[in-house]
């Protein structure tokens, strides 16, 4: 089994594309069909996030071995602004979308961490993990 | 490339059972589709299948509650039925609540709720 795979989000069609990997590979590692869910959800938001402020960007995803820890990693990057408050759009509720997307909050509740770099103008990165119990 | 989602009639119910993954395409074709099919039959009841729907993100949440309230006001009933337990625990986990769309546990259900809903 390949234990990296990305896919390019530059159309609609490429989120679908993205979440069914994210599916596939959730199965493949083991995941139940509760946290395959969860997983193909969180990726679906931030490929879509990718489409909606950054135009483009690409979804990375990764088989992780920590002991005897299985998981999955998932990478989602971009070059668009930036988010110039980090903080403010993990509060629930916040948008600058006019409440298309339920967030990155939500997509935090779905996974066991998330992890946001971004810089003005140069890009996002959001590295969202989880593990097998 | 996109499939149509089917929608059937039956008495004065429409029946749409989601069948496969939707895209955001075919979402919002489903919207468009449902309302005119509604138009169209004069239907007074719609029950909305997800059984077959492992799967649901922000969007398409949206685009579902979206389409029960454009129903609602085109005057009629919705029921929404056969959420699978991973669907509704990823809806409530992201933050998706859809409070004001009546619900069932099933097709059978929804279609007897719907029945009482309409004094049938």
């Amino acid at each position: 089994m390949q234990k990296k795979s990305s896919v390019e989000i530059v159309t609609e069609w490429d989120i679908v594309a993205a979440r069914q990997l994210g599916r596939n590979k959730a199965k493949e590692i083991g995941f139940g069909t509760v946290d395959q869910a969860r997983i193909t959800t969180a990726i679906s938001e931030l490929a879509r996030n990718i489409y909606l402020y950054a135009r483009f960007g690409n979804i990375h995803i990764e088989w992780i071995e920590e002991g005897d820890k299985k998981g999955i990693k998932i990478i989602a990057k971009d070059k668009g602004p930036g988010i110039e408050d980090v903080r403010k759009v993990l509060e629930d509720g916040y948008s600058t979308s006019g409440g298309l997307g339920a967030g990155l909050p939500g997509v935090k509740r779905l996974m066991d961490s998330m992890e946001i770099q971004s810089e003005i103008n140069k890009g996002t990165t959001i590295t969202i993990t989880k593990w097998l119990r | 490339m996109s499939l149509k989602v089917p929608i059937l009639k039956l008495y004065d119910c429409l029946i749409v059972s989601i069948q496969w993954e939707l895209d955001d395409q075919m979402a919002m074709m489903f919207q468009e589709d449902l309302l005119s099919k509604l138009y169209e039959t004069e239907a007074k009841g719609i029950v909305l299948d997800l059984t077959f729907v492992d799967f649901m993100d922000s969007y398409i949440a949206k685009v579902i509650g979206d389409a029960i309230n454009m129903a609602t006001l085109m005057g009629a009933k919705v029921v929404m039925t056969g959420l699978q337990p991973s669907v509704a625990i990823t809806l409530v986990e992201l933050g998706i609540h859809l409070n004001s769309v009546s619900t069932a546990l099933n097709l059978e259900k929804g279609l007897e709720q719907l029945q009482k809903e309409l004094g049938v």
